[in-house]
């Protein structure tokens, strides 16, 4: 009796193993919600509980719905750091059964995505849609991917500068209306704000590993791209190991954070809340004078924000941030931004496209740009009353004149990991600025090869 | 196995047929869990595989590329440092010499106090590791206890701990989390030594010390060998404890070989490297292993 069973009871057993492996729920064809609705699941950065994106999206989301009764909308943000999230989102991106419909992609990472086989080429679709055309055009560039096809819709574009608090200012005898020309002007202005009061953080700056790519793109890179050099010439496609600029950039952190002692703790500027504890907290109540940071801060401080200030500009300013010595054209930024894009393994292409044409209307575009306080991707939503009469759009906008973006190259994502820990190497006194570039330039050849550097 | 009268009577089955039946879920279990996964992974350290970027779609066979490319990283050998020093101090030193310290200092006593203690180191083993983390985290932070403590007591300014002791302030969260484990074992061991053999001694005149040397540790060895072991080999593959801590800094402070793995896979999208670094991992427990077999002589 036993043995006869041996067989069907191993079978059995494996069997119910396979199926307990099976989520049930999120199997295959189910996108098809039950009342026959093609539900489309749009995944972006989350952010907790002051998520600017999910303000417009929440906005957006019953508007559509209203409109397009076939089509239910699912928020699905992955709230993580700025790292692990493009880690999760390619892993989702690997199934059919997890795969969004519509993701949202950083510039710098839509290329490696591309070439990873994760998204779907948008050219057809945008060939037939006539609102492409009303796109700023050196934005398109950013969501292009190395094959020349379109990857990416863009949502949002920012610029870097630096932020300060015109109280602080104020109280240390500085002009409120400050333009440095020079980083000896920010020493300066750092060392005067320390001198008067030393229990305000006088500079600060992303510099931990934990905080990604803020501290390539917002820190490393605004640095060396005033001095002249660049990460990668895109010319000859090779990638800058041994420029003096990577130096002086390096040492900039070091005279902030160790020399001149201008920076915050270690504690506060190693955390992965760095970037909320000093935009949220420290800038506005005057605990920082200095904050090298993006423009989008503004939707902090706007209506709805995490620290609403009424008249921002009395409070708050924000000044491009200037070249090493000053040198042509005075000032520098790099540009980033952000994307919708459809994973290849998402079920609903089509219907996907559809709300990303619903997201990407001049009214829907403005309004999230106001919301997150963000810089428009289209001409005419930057015409708009509502958008240019917004606080600070002037000098962020101004600081995009000289924008510069980062290398459209697959392992960007890679190099970017070293400038990180270049940069917290130095920062933490682990290594002085001549050791983190000569590591530097060792682990990009690894990485790049040595026939892809200069 | 015991045959009951029933089963015996028709058809006799071999004992060795039955247990292959019952043995069979879960040998399956083990085939789908543990050894696939295993050997992908083998398989995957001689690829190219990326999380993202064009490798990510040609995954290729590289030979032994990720293994070569290991022997000239500096950090990897940075990271074998770390981790033998977080496994030296936190496990072994740490987890073993106190768990059996205070599991030898509560031998006898009263079932109260042996109940309280007890219950106060477990608790510290039972508490998730992440929990663990970020309570060591809230602990020695600049406004944590610890500090404010300091302060209250001498005027001193705060102390960065994770910043300025990173290696220390890891190594005693790991020792704090898994003190119990090595005390439970060795309390185990501790209550089975019959009292007649200690009393022997003390009537022969021997000194404490001469009674834990020649007698409590020889007869708990084997205890001794598998605790040391398994608390090597769990502290070896320690990861989120330092990942909330430290996040495996401040610079590469604390990037023990798990921080490191996961930094070349999920960080920098390098599957392949990461999983190669895995097999670094394997190996070295299996190493500590035999040393441990080889020196304190005991059949597992």
């Amino acid at each position: 009796m036993f043995k006869k069973n041996v067989p069907v009871l191993i079978l059995l057993s494996g069997i119910l193993l396979l199926s307990a492996c099976t989520d049930s729920d999120n199997a295959k064809g189910n996108s098809e919600s039950t009342n026959g609705k093609t539900e489309i699941k749009i995944t972006w950065r989350g952010l907790g509980e002051q998520d600017n994106v999910r303000r417009y999206l929440e906005g957006f989301e019953a508007d559509f719905e209203s409109k397009n009764e076939d089509i239910d909308i699912v928020l699905s943000p992955i709230t993580a750091s700025e790292g692990d999230y493009f880690s999760k989102v390619a892993l989702t991106m690997q199934s059919e059964e997890t795969a969004p419909d519509i993701v949202s992609e950083d510039t710098f990472m839509l290329s490696a995505d591309a070439n990873a086989g994760y998204l779907i080429a948008l050219d057809e679709y945008v060939d037939s849609w006539n609102e492409w055309d009303n796109y700023i055009e050196n934005i398109k560039f950013g969501t292009t991917g190395e094959d020349e096809s379109i990857y990416g819709i863009p949502t949002t574009t920012d610029s870097r500068g630096i932020w300060y608090n015109k109280e602080v200012f104020e109280a240390a005898g500085l002009p409120i209306d400050w333009e440095p020309k020079s980083w000896n002007d920010i020493y300066t202005a750092a060392e005067t704000i320390k001198e008067a009061n030393p229990d305000v953080v006088p500079f600060a700056m992303n510099v931990a590993k934990a905080n990604g790519e803020a501290v390539s793109m917002q820190t490393f890179e605004m640095l060396l791209y005033g001095t002249d050099e660049t990460l990668y010439d895109s010319e000859s496609k090779k990638w800058n190991v041994n420029g003096q600029g990577i130096t002086d950039a390096l040492v900039f952190v070091d005279e902030i954070m160790n020399q001149r002692d201008l920076g915050p703790s270690l504690s506060i500027a190693l955390n992965a809340n760095y970037g909320s504890v000093m935009t949220q907290e420290l800038l506005p109540t005057g605990g920082v004078g200095m904050v090298l940071d993006g423009n989008w801060n503004i939707g902090n401080y706007a209506e709805g924000g995490a620290y609403p200030i009424e008249n921002i500009e009395e409070t708050l300013g924000f000044v491009p941030f200037p070249t090493k010595d000053g040198e042509e054209p005075g000032f520098v930024t790099m540009a980033g931004g952000w994307s919708w894009a459809i994973p290849e393994k998402s079920q609903n292409h089509d219907a996907a496209w559809k709300v990303i044409q619903a997201m990407s209307t001049e009214e829907s575009q403005t309004e999230r740009a106001i919301i997150e306080g963000t810089l428009t991707v289209r001409n005419d939503s930057a015409e708009s009353s509502d958008y240019t009469e917004k606080p600070l759009i002037e000098p962020a906008t101004k600081a995009l004149e000289n924008a510069h973006f980062r290398p459209k190259n697959d392992l960007y994502p890679n190099v970017s990991i070293e400038i990180q820990n270049a940069v917290e190497a130095v920062a933490s006194g682990a290594m002085s600025p001549e050791e983190a570039a000569a590591s530097y330039k060792a682990k990009v050849t690894d990485i790049v090869g040595e026939e892809n550097v200069y | 196995m015991e045959v009951t009268p029933n089963a015996s009577s028709k058809k006799k089955m071999s004992d060795n047929t039955k247990s292959s039946i019952f043995l069979s879920p879960a040998l399956i279990l083990l085939l789908i869990f543990f050894l696939t996964p295993m050997l992908l992974t083998i398989v995957f350290s001689f690829t190219n595989l990326a999380l993202t970027g064009s490798q990510a779609q040609n995954i290729k066979f590289v030979g032994f590329d990720n293994f070569i490319q290991m022997f000239n990283d500096a950090q990897l050998y940075n990271s074998i440092g770390k981790t033998l020093l977080f496994v030296l101090f936190s496990a072994i030193l740490g987890q073993c010499l106190l768990g059996f310290l205070i599991a030898f200092l509560m031998k006898g006593k009263n079932a109260a106090f042996r109940r309280a203690i007890g219950i106060t180191v477990i608790a510290a083993w039972v508490t998730p590791e992440i929990v663990v983390g970020f309570s060591w985290v809230a602990f020695l932070g600049d406004n944590g206890t610890l500090n404010s403590i300091i302060t209250a007591l001498s005027g001193i300014e705060p102390i960065a701990f994770l910043f300025e002791y990173p290696m220390v302030s890891v190594v005693l969260a790991n020792i704090w989390r898994g003190t119990a484990f090595s005390m439970m074992a060795f309390q185990a061991a501790l209550d089975d030594i019959p009292l007649e053999v200690e009393e022997a001694a003390v009537m022969d005149g021997a000194s404490r010390w001469r009674i834990v040397r020649n007698i409590t540790i020889p007869i708990v060895k084997g205890t001794i060998t598998t605790n040391l072991m398994l608390v090597t080999l769990q502290t070896l593959g320690v990861f989120t404890l330092i990942y909330a801590m430290t996040g495996g800094g401040p610079g590469n402070a604390t990037m023990t070989l798990p921080v490191y793995m996961y930094q070349q896979a999920f960080v920098s999208y390098q599957l392949g490297y990461g999983t190669a670094i895995s097999l670094v991992i394997l190996i070295i427990g299996a190493l500590f292993s035999l040393l441990y077999m080889r020196f304190l002589k005991v059949k597992v």
